[in-house]
């Protein structure tokens, strides 16, 4: 017992260690946003408590950049994104895991092949789509949105996930609603989309992060500062401060809070491990 | 239930995802190869038909060669890290202890946060007069210019994917550790074996096609990496830590060269869709039920 509680020591030491890896890089940042003018951010030996205490260089980034602004786009874009990836998802899924018809086979292999495509070897085309469809923001702020969207609308791994959950449902509970006269799309809606909830939230949230965090496809097509998502604004930071690591770092601890916050809610659905390798890689 | 559904219910479903998948992924993968035939360079407006000539060039490219150099030493260095490591983590935090889930939290979350945020966190560490090079002189060592220096930029900017990582498959790699049957650590444990045997014996034979697994995935993602190297280092100096993803954009969005891009993107496909085939038909099918 006792050798268990000293080897149970060492466990605790290394997982300590790998989470003040972890954190730390943030902790760092948290730190030197918090530091005034008066200290060197420079300094040798590095202070993680800051002797300088001011909110001064938050209050300054709030001031000077449109963090609101970001925040509704990336609101926008995210909900969007999930909204879409929900109902295309869950409407493609479904045939594929119940229905019979000519071209299954075709249609089955054709949304596996698109896993095999990276976004980023095709990203080239899909700007020039994105284009001639007239979906950027200098058309206007809509189709700018639209043009974020689009792409990511659907995913063949949201289409599989989709098509899993129908095919866990028994087949009576469908025989039972066609018996009571309901066509196939009351099927859909009113019995089968509310069997498969907890795969629609599973899907919900994973989507929602993907896109939160989706910085090369809106730094191609964003023209306009107002149009910015928060990675984008972040990386912006950089631009408009030069040099000035105070701003630079608490502007990109403001742009992190919302995320945290939706982890720590959400929690158990990222590290519960029921839902394993559901974030795109 | 054939007829119930009727002749165009199937299609009628199929059709807007169908429609997205067509706009967004099949003609672009396309047009893709197409585009990699022409020759832009002279004018953006006016492409010239140059068969396979983008290729040929790409291929006798000192820059490509160092490119694609660089993103096989990405692969080479983070796939085992991220394999292996996730793995000790995972096992360490599936001992009965107390505080799984705060441990599990805090390493979970380099994931969730932003890539560009990470960056720029990293980008701080490794600042010249950075708190980074402060520990290395403590220790009697020079400053490293982590992200200047062309020998330590790529390494430098690996760390940080390897670093994001950690959490995503040290959490795949506990799901997987569910499904080792407890019987046999028991059975480890009555015949005296320490710690590694146990799970060097038990464990890793057990969880072998989540290694697997993991390996591809990472593989597949350390292909794609961007964001890291944008925000970090533009893939400089000297294209020391310019990956292929990088260079495409590069090529494609600021040289306006959109068939060497193009050329570029089919050798990135290629490569990708040889570690995505593995992945599906190995390590995947019962995701997909083929």
């Amino acid at each position: 017992m006792k050798n268990l509680r000293f080897k149970n020591i060492y466990i605790h030491i290394i997982l300590i260690a790998v989470s003040l890896i972890s954190v730390f890089p943030f902790i760092w940042l948290i730190s030197t946003s918090l530091k005034g003018p008066a200290e060197n951010i420079f300094a040798y030996p590095p202070a993680i408590i800051p002797e300088d205490f001011t909110w001064a260089n938050y209050i300054g980034v709030w001031h000077k950049v449109d963090f609101i602004g970001y925040f509704i786009n990336s609101m926008i874009v995210a909900g969007g994104t999930v909204l879409l990836n929900l109902i295309l998802s869950a409407m493609a899924g479904y045939p594929l895991a119940r229905m019979e018809f000519k071209g299954k086979k075709i249609a089955f292999f054709s949304i596996l092949a698109t896993i095999m495509i990276p976004f980023q070897a095709i990203m080239l085309p899909v700007y020039l789509i994105t284009l001639k469809l007239h979906l950027v923001d200098t058309v206007n702020n809509f189709a700018g949105f639209v043009g974020l969207i689009m792409p990511f609308a659907v995913s063949a791994f949201g289409i599989f996930l989709m098509r899993q959950a129908f095919l866990g449902i028994p087949r009576e509970m469908e025989e039972a609603a066609i018996v009571d006269g309901c066509s196939v799309w009351q099927v859909f809606t009113k019995v089968l989309l509310p069997m498969v909830k907890p795969s629609l939230a599973v899907l919900a949230i994973f989507t929602f992060i993907g896109s939160w965090g989706e910085f090369l496809w809106p730094s191609i097509v964003l023209t306009k500062e107002s149009m910015y998502t928060l990675p984008v604004g972040v990386n912006n930071l950089q631009g408009m401060f030069s040099s000035n690591w105070r701003f630079i770092a608490a502007g990109s601890i403001l742009a992190t809070i919302p995320i945290v916050i939706f982890f720590l809610a959400m929690q158990r659905y990222f590290i519960s491990g029921e839902n394993e390798g559901a974030v795109k890689g | 239930m054939f007829k119930y559904y009727g002749k165009y219910a199937p299609y009628l479903f199929l059709l807007p995802a169908g429609i997205v998948l067509l706009i967004f992924f099949f003609i672009p993968f396309f047009q893709t190869v197409i585009l990699s035939f022409y020759d832009y360079s002279a004018s953006i407006y006016h492409p010239v038909f140059t068969g396979m000539e983008n290729y040929l060039k790409l291929f006798q490219s000192p820059v490509f060669y160092k490119v694609l150099w660089n993103t096989f030493l990405y692969l080479f260095v983070a796939v085992p890290v991220l394999a292996i490591f996730p793995l000790f983590i995972a096992i360490l935090i599936n001992q009965k202890i107390k505080g799984v889930t705060l441990y599990k939290i805090l390493i979970y979350l380099p994931v969730i946060v932003s890539i560009v945020v990470a960056a720029i966190a990293f980008k701080w560490l490794y600042a010249d007069q950075g708190i980074l090079n402060y520990l290395v002189t403590l220790l009697g060592f020079n400053p490293v210019g982590w992200l200047t220096d062309p020998n330590w930029a790529l390494y430098s900017v690996i760390w940080v994917t390897i670093w994001k990582g950690i959490g995503y498959y040290m959490i795949i790699y506990l799901a997987a550790l569910m499904s080792v049957p407890k019987e046999l650590y028991e059975a480890c444990d009555i015949d005296g074996a320490n710690f590694l045997t146990k799970h060097l014996t038990v464990t890793i034979p057990h969880i072998m096609p989540t290694i697997a697994l993991v390996t591809t995935i990472s593989a597949i993602s350390a292909m794609k990496v961007f964001a890291e190297i944008y925000v970090m280092t533009k893939g400089g100096p000297l294209n020391s830590s310019k990956t292929i993803v990088y260079y495409i954009y590069e090529r494609a969005f600021e040289n306006l060269d959109l068939g060497y891009a193009s050329a570029m993107a089919v050798v990135l496909l290629v490569i990708v869709m040889i570690f995505s085939l593995i992945n599906i038909f190995c390590f995947e099918r019962n995701k997909y039920q083929i």
